[in-house]
């Protein structure tokens, strides 16, 4: 139990930050050309030299795509019909397709506009040619965008997904450790052993409490130690406001691990109480993965009462962006008034189910 | 032996029943989910709050704004004063992007110079930055493009288009929705996270109680053990992947393309390796409490993060795409997207099929030799 409470929230924090990503690159394509032109060649030279696709094969007939879509062979497929360079040479606009795999559907939207962006610019430079090739002297001005990229200027998903998993490992780590530790007395019948001995409903809670709230802060040291060393992503808004804000996190959590305790009478039934009504509906709605900005507005309104929710904007705005409480207030105090009245509704509930 | 297994399968089916929030939460969980995922999580990218910052405030300018909130990509909710009050609003999180148009943006379009558009996006989501990026650019590129053909008709030449006509297409999933990508995934993640804790739990709680010492003086073998304790689950998961399919064919239009009968061999052969798998870990495993942690290390964020459900796996460094060789999710990810999705038949994922089988066979013989070691 005590290897799994350390080492795992380390291994789970390298494995996720490597691999939840959803950026795309590589994406595996096949050409058709049935050109066989030097413009062709070029065009599929564009596609490539972006690093977005790489060519996994060539084809000769639009119906050989078939099967490299089918087997996942290749994600994207790029046509290039015959007299591809003569239409371009003569004026005449060439058709161009291309075809994505549609299963992923991320993967798939994001590959479009990285196409559509290397088409429009091939476009232009063939526009800006064949009017220099006439000698039409042509003055026409771009707009270039400088587009800067605050907090995450790679667009790395790793330091999105860094903080977030301090918050997912937190609550799996104190909440429902919380909820299997207090119904396994119960299960076994220690829990009157302990009722009837001197201690106090309140000593005996905080007694219980207390070692995952120690595992929780721990687990939070660990984590900024491993995202400073592995990641490179120091806590940019400073280690002891995170600590402080964690604490209030942890009261949120195990709090609720309480309350689970009271409301279930076995393990597996807690368990499966945790993890179902607590555990997935908080993962999703608090923006881990999906921003709550794109749910319909009902289920805005229901995150609004999942704790993880603030904690992600708190651990992201230290990690990344590097703000204080004077930006981070709101969802403190929003987290503290969860944590006491979830905190005093399940001690009442605990209190009176052993009193 | 037959003989024996009914009353143990009996006897954990009775127990399920008695148990009515987990019978509740295997049957319709996977239900609720389902709706969510389809109605409610989705990475598309839309309704970006934007903030806009025009120095310039020229027709020209407040034109080239428009060309950003004439589609659903951006909202113009912010209209800024000065420089000032960016820091805030993107440190707050109010706006995810800031349009700054510089002083003399129109005439330097007029003189036909060059001219740069500064534009600030908030990255910390990295998925949704780099959407916003290609729209960025592609919306700048379109109005290059539109300005350029502007000026070369105001100067005599003849209108021209675009000289190439690209047409972009969807296989499988046409409109490109989210749900049509995520219901062979969740029925993948359902499965593995129901049917690996419920059958983890199984065999350590019999040892937790003091059962266990009862079961191992009555004739029961090690085989009618195993088989009596994941014959409950088998048909509990298997109720939960129908009800998933009929659900994802009602809400979502998700039918499945394939053969129903291929689709429900390739379910029970990842099963029976979750359930053997579950076996496994209740066979090493001395408490609950520990049981249930490394079932739900080993199945939940595995099975969501490194089997291909929301996360591509060609973009993991390959030290992760080696790991999730491993995960049988991804195996049984792919035969079901084959299935369900592209319709097309074993022939393209017999491979995975094959590690499949092998990944059973290899949990439910292990786990049957712990299960004599403890049984004996």
């Amino acid at each position: 139990m005590f290897g799994i409470s350390f080492i795992a929230p380390i291994l789970q924090l390298i494995v996720l930050g490597y691999a939840a990503s959803l950026d795309v690159s590589n994406m595996p394509m096949v050409v058709c050309d049935m050109d066989h032109s030097a413009a062709s060649r070029d065009l599929v030279d564009h596609f490539t030299s972006t690093g977005y696709f790489s060519i996994k094969g060539y084809v000769e007939r639009h119906t050989e795509i078939d099967s490299w879509l089918d087997d996942g062979h290749a994600s994207i497929a790029i046509v290039i019909p015959k007299n591809f360079e003569r239409n371009l040479n003569n004026g005449k606009q060439a058709p161009l397709q291309v075809i994505a795999d549609g299963t992923e559907t991320s993967s798939a939207s994001i590959g479009f506009s990285y196409a559509s962006m290397i088409v429009m610019q091939y476009s232009q430079n063939i526009l800006m040619e064949s009017l220099l090739k006439h000698g039409q002297q042509i003055i026409a001005a771009q707009v270039s965008p400088e587009v800067r990229v605050w907090y995450n200027p790679d667009l790395k998903s790793r330091n999105f997904m860094v903080p977030g998993v301090l918050g997912l490992l937190l609550m799996v780590m104190t909440m429902i450790l919380t909820s299997l530790a207090i119904v396994k007395e119960k299960e076994l019948g220690t829990l009157e052993q302990l009722v009837v001995t001197p201690i106090r409903p309140y000593q005996l809670i905080i007694g219980k409490l207390a070692p995952f709230f120690v595992i929780g802060i721990v687990d939070v040291l660990l984590v900024v130690a491993a995202a400073a060393v592995v990641f490179s992503l120091p806590v940019k808004g400073g280690v002891l406001l995170l600590i402080g804000l964690s604490i209030l996190f942890l009261m949120t959590t195990l709090g609720l691990g309480l309350f689970i305790s009271t409301i279930s009478h076995t393990q597996q039934q807690a368990m499966m109480t945790a993890i179902f009504f607590f555990m997935f509906p908080m993962m999703f709605f608090s923006g881990f993965v999906f921003p709550i900005e794109n749910m319909p507005v009902l289920i805005q309104y229901v995150s609004v009462l999942v704790p993880l929710r603030y904690y992600f904007v708190i651990v992201r705005g230290l990690f990344l962006k590097g703000v204080g409480m004077a930006m981070l207030w709101p969802q403190a105090v929003a987290l503290l008034v969860f944590g006491l009245v979830i905190l005093s509704l399940s001690v009442a509930r605990f209190q009176k189910r052993i009193g | 032996m037959s003989l024996n297994i009914f009353p143990i399968v009996h006897k954990e089916f009775r127990q399920i029943r008695r148990d009515k929030r987990t019978l509740a939460v295997l049957l319709f969980i996977p239900a609720l989910m389902l709706f969510l995922f389809g109605y409610a999580l989705n990475f598309d990218i839309k309704h970006t709050a934007t903030a806009v910052y025009d120095e310039d405030n020229s027709a020209v300018s407040r034109d080239f704004i428009q060309q950003f909130f004439r589609n659903e990509y951006f909202d113009y909710t912010y209209c800024l004063n000065s420089k000032s009050e960016i820091n805030n609003l993107v440190d707050g999180g109010s706006v995810k992007m800031v349009l700054v148009i510089p002083k003399k943006f129109s005439d330097h379009l007029a003189h036909g110079e060059n001219t740069p558009v500064q534009i600030i996006i908030d990255g910390s989501n990295s998925n949704t930055g780099s959407v916003l990026v290609g729209y960025v650019n592609m919306i700048i590129q379109q109005y290059s493009m539109n300005v350029l053909a502007e000026t070369f008709a105001r100067q005599g030449g003849k209108m021209i288009a675009a000289p190439i006509d690209y047409e972009p297409r969807v296989w499988y999933n046409p409109e490109l929705k989210s749900a049509k990508f995520l219901v062979p995934g969740l029925i993948a993640f359902i499965l593995m996270v129901t049917a690996v804790i419920s059958t983890a739990l199984a065999v350590v709680r019999e040892r937790e109680l003091g059962t266990m010492e009862q079961i191992m003086v009555s004739p029961v073998k090690p085989v009618e053990l195993i088989l009596g304790k994941t014959i409950p689950y088998t048909v509990i998961s298997l109720i939960a992947t129908v009800m998933i399919l009929i659900l994802g064919a009602i809400l979502f239009d998700v039918t499945i393309k394939g053969s129903v009968l291929l689709l429900a061999l390739v379910t029970i052969i990842f099963l029976i390796g979750a359930l053997g798998m579950g076996l496994f870990i209740s066979t090493i495993a001395e408490t609950q409490q520990v049981a249930f942690m490394i079932a739900v290390l080993a199945t939940m964020l595995p099975t969501f993060i490194l089997s291909g459900f929301v996360f591509p796996i060609r973009n993991m460094p390959w030290i992760i795409q080696v790991i999730t060789y491993i995960i049988p999710a991804r195996y049984f990810l792919v035969a079901l997207r084959a299935i369900v999705l592209k319709g097309v038949g074993i022939s393209a994922f017999w491979e995975q099929l094959l590690y499949m089988v092998a990944f059973a066979a290899l949990m439910l013989t292990v786990s049957s030799i712990r299960l004599k070691k403890i049984l004996s």
